[in-house]
């Protein structure tokens, strides 16, 4: 790491600003890939992730920062000097070329000569499990069949990124699943950079090694997998990665980040909580829970704290409508086979939470 | 590197306006040489020459025989439109709802016409309907005629010729608005319970409206300034506003009376053409050829 | 179906007045009739023979050419900047396009008269060149509209990101896609340009004459019987151009988007 080689694949975005008219499509994002990352631009539409995608691939210029791959400034260099790969989300394959010319295309046009374009494309069709299907038009393909020829067309002249706009968006849910892993597994045997603009956050969170979560141009939380989905630093965040219940309330004096705190909720009782942010004092908080870090118990005759309106049965977990003495509405999943106390509609219950799980924002 | 590159041409993206307007300057200046300026100083004659006027205009309408021309021709292209409209229908509607060999012969003689010379047909018209032509022989043999009739040089020759020839500008905007209607949307009026005819009437006309109207206009303006057919098959009683503009100029060699017609027919073409803008559309015609 | 048959007999009705001309063509006599009382190609003979004839032919397939070169490439040019450019003043240029169709030939024609007598352009290659241009331009634009409308900008961006520059990845991509709707174009052009009889009638002069404006005359002057085989040799050639560009496209769709349709059948 850290090395010459190591650098190549170094992707750089600083203080990235994008207008569309009035609107700030991109609004001063800084982020950086090492070589070999897996890097997800995760948010829903019309959260920049495409542009900032489309500005490190060439394809839109910046109002404003820079865009640096393996140490060297691109921001203004057109597409085909970039040396980058990229999968489309429809896939793109030239009608008029067969699959082997679709992959031998790239490097067509870096002069490689007849015999070693065959070559190289051939084992790249084979890196990707289609060894045989060559001399096929694109048409004659299924979907995900289309998709990996795509992916063999943007590694085939070894380029130092591969980017990829919601390449899995148009395949059904099975082939989706299938392949993520398989993405992931061509990700690791070439050690290539991949920055992977997805709407989908189960699909950010299985395949990335990291996540930048973006809402309106705004770079909101960049991190692992498992800080975004157990330390959302944003409501945004909290509420887009993962499902979420939120409480609103109050708190009586500020709080530093990290502190513990209890919120005086809006329909009476209080809630243990943590501060995700520093939060000003009086006033409105929302607090996150997961669902399934919510604990159900027994009422055991002291009075419950919250009433089960609805039990809905999914095979591996029973998902509980609860209604809290104040009239919040919240959700909690109790998973099957636990021995845990799986309760009734109409049944009074007693929460429970660790505080460390509710997480306290300004609201 | 730094520096916001000032290409004309990027690949995948918008052009720029310079580019664009670099790609469109070519057709831009034969557009003004070819088009605009003829036009321009053709109406310039109109109304400058001698003297700033509009006697030229005023003329045109002043004078009997002029007005006579300027109403016969209205009045020949309203008849052709609606002899082509009830023409072109059937076969409109015989295309939209037939498919393979069906489609393509009928789809074949309505585009051999469209492209086939208005000269042959114009002419192929005229051997018809000659003195001693085909149809005369026709009428002869059958014993419906004891002399030759008289059928070249009459009104209805120049309607019927016209109809023939502007036929396949009716058909094809009604035939694409007709494809674009769901068989389903008449069966589910029939299952409604609605007639044959009042199916046709809610449901198929109001539908294919405006392939009708783009038809209507495209047909009615071009045989307003149709030159060709008329003047070959119509005789002086039957001028229409293109001999007349014709006659102005090879053989009165009277331009600025000349530029007054054509800025008659123009005004009032351009005046249809912008009540009807959306109607007017090119796209129906070459995309199904 | 009564509609049906109305249909058909609408059908005869477009066809017959053209394709009555072929048998009578072959006539011997000078009274064209139908039947034809026996069979001659003196018509077809008399056409060859006439030195007039064979000059407006070559005259009007040169201008043909021209023009369907000229026009393809000047409405590519216009259609790519109106589909892919930002140009100022779309509305009026987008009025232009549509200018040749809705004014009427005869007004264009006679001011194309008034015009060229000054530039000397009457009766020159160059003067019908450019006036066919103007009138097979509306058609060119509109199909090559057509045709960029269903070229997929995605794929020029997928060519960039393969590495090709602008112009590598319009002559390696885009080119080849759009080419069935440059074959139509340049074959309307080329067909607008033969046919087109009311500009030529103006801007023609005694020598140098298109075949269109050498029919009118012949046609005004008496209905020789020349004039039919003229008319069958016309319409065969309409329906060869037709054939070949209909094949020729359909061989570049083919080529263009492979016939199957795995795509869609596949999971």
């Amino acid at each position: 790491m850290g090395g010459p080689d190591g650098m190549q694949g170094r992707v750089a975005v600083q203080g990235l600003v994008k207008r569309f008219g009035p609107v700030n499509a991109v609004d001063h994002v800084s982020l950086e890939v090492s070589s070999g990352e897996f890097l997800a631009l995760l948010g829903p539409s019309g959260s920049g992730k495409t542009t900032i995608l489309m500005a490190i691939a060439g394809f839109e210029y910046p109002d404003e920062g820079r865009i640096l791959i393996g140490g060297e400034e691109v921001t203004w260099a057109p597409p085909n000097r970039r040396n980058l790969g990229m999968v489309f989300q429809r896939y793109t394959l030239f009608p008029h070329m067969s699959v082997l010319e679709n992959i031998a295309f790239p490097l067509k046009m870096r002069g490689v000569g007849r015999a070693e374009r065959e070559e190289r494309a051939r084992a790249a069709l084979a890196t990707v499990r289609l060894g045989q299907m060559g001399g096929r038009k694109p048409a004659q393909l299924s979907g995900g069949q289309q998709q990996r020829v795509a992916i063999a067309r943007a590694i085939v002249y070894r380029p130092r990124v591969l980017l990829m706009d919601e390449p899995l968006s148009a395949l059904d849910k099975n082939l989706r699943e299938e392949m993520q892993i398989e993405i992931k597994h061509l990700q690791r045997e070439i050690g290539i950079t991949v920055i992977f603009v997805t709407h989908d956050q189960t699909e950010a969170l299985t395949m990335a090694d990291r996540v930048a979560v973006l809402d309106h141009g705004r770079l909101q939380q960049l991190g692992a997998p498992r800080e975004l989905y157990e330390a959302p630093e944003t409501v945004f965040v909290a509420g887009f990665v993962g499902e979420t219940n939120f409480c609103e309330g109050r708190l009586a004096r500020p709080a530093a980040r990290g502190e513990a705190v209890m919120v005086a909720l809006d329909g009476g009782g209080t809630m243990p909580a943590i501060a995700a942010q520093a939060l000003p004092a009086g006033g409105r908080i929302k607090v996150a829970l997961r669902p399934e870090r919510l604990r159900v118990l027994p009422a055991d005759g002291e009075g419950g704290t919250a009433r089960v309106t609805e039990a809905i049965y999914a095979g591996n977990a029973t998902t509980l409508m609860l209604e809290g003495q104040g009239g919040q509405r919240l959700r909690a999943r109790v998973p099957a086979g636990a021995g845990l106390h799986e309760p009734r509609p109409g049944e009074a219950v007693r929460l429970s939470w660790q505080p460390a799980d509710a997480r306290a924002f300004p609201a | 590197m730094s520096r916001r590159p000032s290409r004309f041409l990027l690949g995948g993206r918008r052009y720029s306006p310079a580019a664009s307007l670099l790609l469109a300057a070519p057709f831009l200046l034969l557009v003004a040489v070819i088009f605009i300026l003829p036009l321009a100083t053709l109406l310039h004659e109109s109304l400058f020459v001698p003297a700033p006027t509009t006697a030229h205009y005023a003329r045109a309408f002043a004078e009997p025989v002029y007005l006579r021309v300027m109403l016969r021709t209205l009045r020949i292209a309203a008849l052709v439109t609606a002899l082509a409209l009830l023409l072109a229908w059937p076969v409109a509607w015989a295309m939209s709802r037939s498919r393979g060999l069906g489609l393509a012969l009928l789809g074949a003689a309505v585009l051999l016409p469209l492209w086939t010379s208005v000269l042959v047909r114009t002419y192929a018209w005229m051997v018809l309907l000659q003195r001693n032509g085909v149809v005369n022989q026709l009428l002869l043999q059958a014993g419906l005629a004891d002399a030759p009739v008289r059928l070249l040089y009459t009104e209805g020759a120049v309607v019927l010729a016209m109809a023939h020839v502007l036929l396949p500008f009716m058909v094809l905007p009604i035939y694409s608005a007709l494809k674009g209607i769901p068989e389903e949307y008449s069966r589910a009026a029939r299952m409604l319970g609605a007639s044959a005819w009042s199916t046709f009437r809610e449901v198929t006309w109001p539908l294919a409206l405006p392939g009708v109207t783009s038809g209507c206009l495209m047909v009615f303006l071009l045989a307003l300034g149709f030159f060709v057919t008329p003047a070959l098959i119509g005789g002086p009683q039957q001028m229409m506003i293109a001999t007349l503009v014709s006659q102005q100029v090879r053989e009165m060699l009277d331009w600025p009376f000349a530029g007054a017609l054509v800025g008659i027919l123009l005004v009032f073409v351009l005046a249809v053409t912008i009540a009807f803008k959306r109607a007017v559309r090119l796209d129906r015609f070459v995309g199904s050829a | 179906m009564a509609l049906n048959a109305a249909a058909y007999a609408v059908t005869v009705f477009l066809l017959l007045p053209t394709l009555i001309i072929a048998p009578m063509s072959v006539g011997p006599e000078r009274l064209l009739s139908f039947p034809p009382k026996g069979f001659s190609l003196r018509w077809y003979a008399a056409y060859f023979e006439d030195r007039d004839w064979l000059r407006a032919t070559l005259f009007s397939a040169e201008a043909g050419l021209i023009s369907a070169v000229c026009a393809t490439v000047i409405g590519t040019m216009l259609a790519l900047a109106l589909v892919r450019g930002r140009l100022p003043g779309k509305g009026l240029i987008e009025l232009l396009v549509i200018g040749p169709v809705i004014v009427p030939h005869i007004a264009l024609a006679v001011a194309m008269f008034l015009v060229f007598e000054q530039l000397r352009l009457t009766g020159t290659l160059l003067g019908f060149a450019m006036a066919h241009t103007v009138l097979a331009l509306p058609f060119v634009v509109f199909t090559l509209l057509a045709a960029l409308y269903r070229f997929d900008v995605e794929l020029e961006r997928a060519a960039l990101s393969c590495g090709a520059g602008p112009l590598r990845a319009f002559r390696h991509v885009t080119l080849p896609l759009i080419a069935p709707g440059l074959v139509s174009a340049a074959l309307f052009a080329f067909i607008i340009s033969f046919d087109e009889a009311v500009v030529s009638f103006f801007i023609s002069d005694l020598d140098r004459k298109t075949l269109p404006r050498k029919m009118f005359e012949d046609i005004d002057f008496n209905i020789s019987p020349t004039l039919a085989a003229v008319a069958t040799m016309l319409t065969a050639l309409t329906i060869l151009a037709l054939l070949l560009g209909f094949g020729l496209k359909r061989g570049l769709e083919r080529r263009a988007r492979a016939a199957g349709t795995a795509a869609e059948a596949g999971p």
